[in-house]
């Protein structure tokens, strides 16, 4: 067998499971601490053919539906690496968000703000030969949930990647810069300073495009390589 | 300037965050937890409009050559309730115990073009999933060892800041004496990863997923 890669265990800036302040998370939380395992064939192998599992690009979700949708039309884009500033090249960036007034075209999200017809708010990217992925789409809105009394999330884009291994995996949310809600937010609250910080995008004048939409940078770092060799 | 995604001072690894309730018209796609068939299994297109669930439909599969099964379970909180916002993800080896990504390069083994060992399934009100696959073949472990057959298996959802990761072995296997990871854990709690066999029909396999309370699953650090 020739040698095989590793994975960087998690680092401190990752939130624990269990975290009151975000109240879904006591009942959900394992109380019992995980097993330590050194990492097999299983965990450093992954998918990666896209043909075959959710499908190819999807990055302009502006453009999904007969008509244009409403809100502030937003550039995100930015890089995916490992931790050694290496590219994660064609790998997947699936995305969802809620629309302009922060409502998610989901039957189970009650809040009475509009949908939009014209906007789904799903997509996903395929990164380049330099871990590069750009999508198109509208700043969602700020929304209230029912986790404490006046609880409203700050505008945020959940983004799910996969990377190349079954040990890369990450899904995390992307924030914007200035947010006054992100400091009162517990979902981003339970990762410890600064880095939540890792979360919020950046205003990008380089990336804006005259008369046309604000760009925001955001890169994603995924774990590895490992820097020890594999136990056991 | 404030730190932010930016800052070269906090490059690292970017941090989990749930999914939330409303992933569905986003991640399961129709299929996702067929990886042996062609059929809609793995999502929940009835939570969005229909003009809305843009996701891909399943693609057309090759022969898979193996055992077919079905894998079933619910996913349970600690206080015993049903799991109706959960995503469960897994990811195994071929019949032949190959994967099939670069990172195994055992190119002896064989490979089944169409099939690519991954599969994601929304949970339903009652907390259940279902994966149509087959047979996982033994893989190698660390050093000279082996694992016996097994699927790595992700638990994701509203409620969990972070994936929480198992494993799903198979009852009567007798190559789970020798398993490596297995012998990690509390003989007592190894239960918890071994699915068992339903009287419904053969090749059904059954592994509930108890996030908490006493028969809590054994979860890992990977």
């Amino acid at each position: 067998m020739s040698e095989a890669i590793t994975y960087n265990r998690e680092d401190a800036g990752q939130p624990p499971s269990l975290s009151p302040a975000y109240a879904s998370t006591v009942a959900r939380a394992p109380r019992r601490p995980l097993v330590r395992i050194p990492q097999t064939l299983t965990e450093t192998t992954g998918p990666a053919d896209w043909s075959l599992l959710m499908g190819g690009n999807l990055a302009d979700l502006t453009s999904c539906h007969a008509g244009t949708p409403i809100g502030q039309r937003v550039i995100v884009s930015g890089r995916v690496l490992d931790e050694a500033h290496r590219p994660v090249a064609n790998t997947v960036v699936e995305i969802w968000q809620a629309n302009a007034a922060g409502r998610y075209i989901h039957h189970k999200d009650q809040w009475d703000a509009p949908l939009d017809p014209n906007f789904t708010g799903a997509g996903r990217v395929i990164t380049d030969a330099e871990g590069r992925y750009r999508y198109v789409t509208v700043r969602p809105g700020a929304y209230p949930w029912k986790n404490h009394h006046n609880a409203w999330r700050p505008s945020h884009i959940h983004l799910s990647l996969l990377g190349p291994a079954f040990a890369t995996r990450l899904v995390t949310q992307m924030y914007f810069p200035d947010d006054p809600l992100l400091a009162i937010d517990p979902i981003a609250g339970a990762v410890p300073e600064p880095y939540r910080q890792r979360m919020v995008s950046r205003f990008d004048l380089a990336t804006t495009e005259p008369n046309w939409a604000l760009g925001y940078l955001f890169d994603i770092v995924l774990r590895g390589p490992g820097a020890t060799p594999m136990e056991g | 300037m404030s730190l932010d995604n930016q800052s070269p001072e906090l490059f690292g690894q970017t941090p989990w965050q749930t999914l939330g309730p409303f992933f569905h018209y986003g991640l399961p796609w129709k299929g996702g937890a067929d990886l042996t068939g062609e059929s809609d299994l793995g999502a929940r297109p009835e939570l969005a409009p229909e003009a809305h669930y843009v996701l891909a439909s399943p693609p057309h599969r090759g022969p898979i050559s193996g055992e077919a099964i079905t894998i079933v379970g619910r996913v349970f909180d600690a206080d015993g309730a049903p799991v109706p916002d959960a995503l469960i993800e897994i990811w195994q080896a071929n019949a032949a115990g190959r994967y099939n990504c670069a990172a195994d390069d055992r190119s002896d083994l064989p490979l089944d073009p169409t099939f690519t060992g991954f599969g994601r399934s929304a949970t339903a009100e009652d907390g259940t999933f279902r994966f149509l696959t087959v047979l996982p073949g033994p893989t190698p472990g660390p050093g000279n060892s082996q694992q016996a057959p097994h699927i790595a298996v992700g638990i994701l959802g509203r409620g969990l800041l972070k994936r929480l990761v198992t494993r799903l072995y198979f009852a009567g296997e007798p190559l789970n004496d020798l398993d490596p990871i297995l012998a990690l854990v509390d003989a007592g709690r190894r239960d918890t990863l071994v699915a068992k066999e339903s009287t419904v029909g053969p090749g059904v396999w059954r592994l509930d997923i108890r996030l908490g309370g006493d028969d809590e699953t054994v979860f890992f650090d990977v």
